[in-house]
């Protein structure tokens, strides 16, 4: 029946468009439900979501002992060139040259935090920090060496 | 008592006495006219600042709140910058058209104050067709949206342009016929009759079925002549890029925008005033006490109070709808509201005629 149909259709637009109002009055009404971080000034409270990938870092403990091999797993599955391993051969006690490495380069700039390079590390050496205020006047400070310097490789990674 | 309509007889009377009554009537008409103006830079500055604060509540969102105390400075601000900003006129733009145009939606929003009652017996022009009088004078606003379109010379104002154009004649018709509503009911078309119509209580309440229907309707194709989402084709932000006032900056701009909210006041006045009684308190009955109690309410107070809550309907609307095509647009006007309200019409006819109401 046309007319039955007409009927229904205009009762059925006019309770879907009042739930839609029902819910944004509801938001209306409730300003605790804001999400708006004011962020420079709730610095000091921010919570970052877990999610949140900012820069790649390398942890050190506290005898400043890293887990990197030198491996450059890393660097093959950056898809961007933004990370290099420059290694170096170091003498172990029993005379043996061992690789290690020298600087690890990580280039902020190029980096598009895809996590790739933590993905495919084997001994957990780097990993996603959730710092996010990369701002600088020069270039040339976003080019980090992470592990610091006079670093060595934690004892029992392999 | 201290009321709109006192202070104006106070003047009147002043007047009268300091100079001849044709110098009075001179000065009262520039003292109108400016009053006019000083409202719609007040609306302008509050409507402005209430639209985006609905807005960020509605989307989770906090707002301006940086310039003055809770971000009230906000829109003071925003005039500023446009007032500082240079009135660019495109080179292969209708010059003469394209600067006038502005000007007559602002015009368009001047004369439509004539016969809004702001409060009890203040009212510039109770005209005996008052109502017909703004169904007639708001459809030339179309003229100002279509001239600010074509002159552009530019095809996305264009299409914006005809898009308006489109949607006001079919809009106006269903507003038109929803008013009719109101008009059969009265038995007048001048603002005063139909607010003391209401005296014992607003249409909205001894209307029943045709007067919910036609208020509804009412709302839905104010909403479409305004140009205001869900039914901004004409500007469309994302698509036309703002429609017919793409070319236009600064204090052009700034008409258009001040306009755009002067409407809505306007429109939002007349439902007020045909709906929910303009100035007319709240009365139930014969409860005397609660009666007299309404009453010591200004009128003012009444009207704007009403005319507010019709602008935060309208808002929540747009922070809330999603936007019609324009296909979707007509068929809405031509296969929805104007059947129903015509029907309604008929309903609110038979009933005033049978004496339904009370």
């Amino acid at each position: 029946m046309f007319l039955t149909d007409y009927i229904k259709d205009v009762t059925g637009a006019l309770k879907s468009l009042a739930t839609g109002m029902k819910r944004t009055l509801y938001y209306f009404t409730h300003h605790k439900e804001i999400i708006t971080e004011q962020y420079p000034d709730n610095r000091a409270t921010l919570v970052m979501a877990d999610r949140f990938k900012g820069e790649v870092v390398m942890p050190h403990d506290e005898k400043n002992e890293h887990r990197c091999t030198g491996c450059t797993a890393c660097e093959l599955a950056c898809p961007n060139g933004t990370i290099k391993v420059v290694t170096k051969f170091d003498i172990t006690p029993e005379g043996k040259k061992k690789k290690a490495i020298d600087k690890l380069v990580y280039h902020l700039e190029l980096c598009t935090m895809c996590n790739l390079c933590v993905q495919a590390c084997p001994s957990d050496a780097i990993k996603m920090a959730q710092t996010f205020e990369h701002s600088v006047f020069d270039r040339s400070k976003l080019t980090k060496i992470l592990n610091n310097p006079g670093s060595k490789i934690m004892e029992g990674v392999e | 008592m201290w009321s709109l309509a006192h202070i104006a007889n106070e003047i009147h009377q002043w007047l009268n006495n300091t100079f001849n009554p044709t110098w009075t009537l001179i000065i009262e008409m520039v003292l109108a006219g400016v009053a006019v103006i000083g409202l719609f830079a007040a609306l302008g500055l509050v409507l402005v600042l209430m639209e985006r604060r609905v807005a960020a509540w509605i989307q989770i969102r906090l707002g301006p709140n940086r310039v003055g105390p809770l971000g009230l400075l906000q829109s003071m601000a925003d005039t500023l910058k446009l007032i500082v900003k240079e009135g660019l006129t495109p080179d292969g733009a209708d010059k003469v058209m394209f600067n006038i145009a502005p000007f007559i939606a602002m015009i368009v929003a001047m004369l439509l104050m004539a016969p809004i009652a702001f409060a009890k017996d203040f009212q510039l022009w109770d005209l005996n067709i008052g109502v017909l009088y703004v169904t007639a004078v708001s459809s030339i606003m179309v003229i100002s949206i279509l001239m600010a379109g074509w002159s552009s010379n530019n095809k996305y104002s264009l299409m914006g342009a005809m898009r308006s154009g489109a949607q006001i004649v079919s809009y106006e018709l269903s507003a038109g016929l929803s008013i009719m509503t109101i008009i059969v009911l009265t038995g007048s078309l001048q603002v005063s009759d139909i607010i003391q119509a209401q005296s014992n209580g607003w249409w909205i309440f001894k209307g029943h079925l045709p007067v919910w229907i036609s208020f509804i309707i009412f709302i839905i194709a104010v909403t479409a002549e305004t140009n205001r989402a869900p039914f901004d084709l004409a500007e469309a932000e994302s698509e036309l890029t703002a429609g017919f006032h793409t070319e236009y900056s600064g204090m052009k701009f700034a008409l258009f925008f001040l306009a755009e909210y002067i409407n809505v006041f306007i429109v939002c006045a007349i439902g007020a005033t045909l709906f929910l009684g303009g100035w007319m308190p709240l009365h139930f009955g014969s409860n005397n006490a609660f009666n007299n109690a309404m009453d010591y309410i200004p009128s003012s107070v009444w009207f704007f109070g009403k005319t507010f809550f019709l602008i935060f309907l309208i808002m929540w609307f747009r922070w809330t709808f999603p936007r019609l095509r324009i296909d979707q647009l007509l068929n809405l006007e031509w296969k929805y509201l104007l059947p129903i309200s015509m029907f309604n019409l008929l309903l609110a006819t038979a009933m005033a005629i049978l004496g339904w109401h009370f």
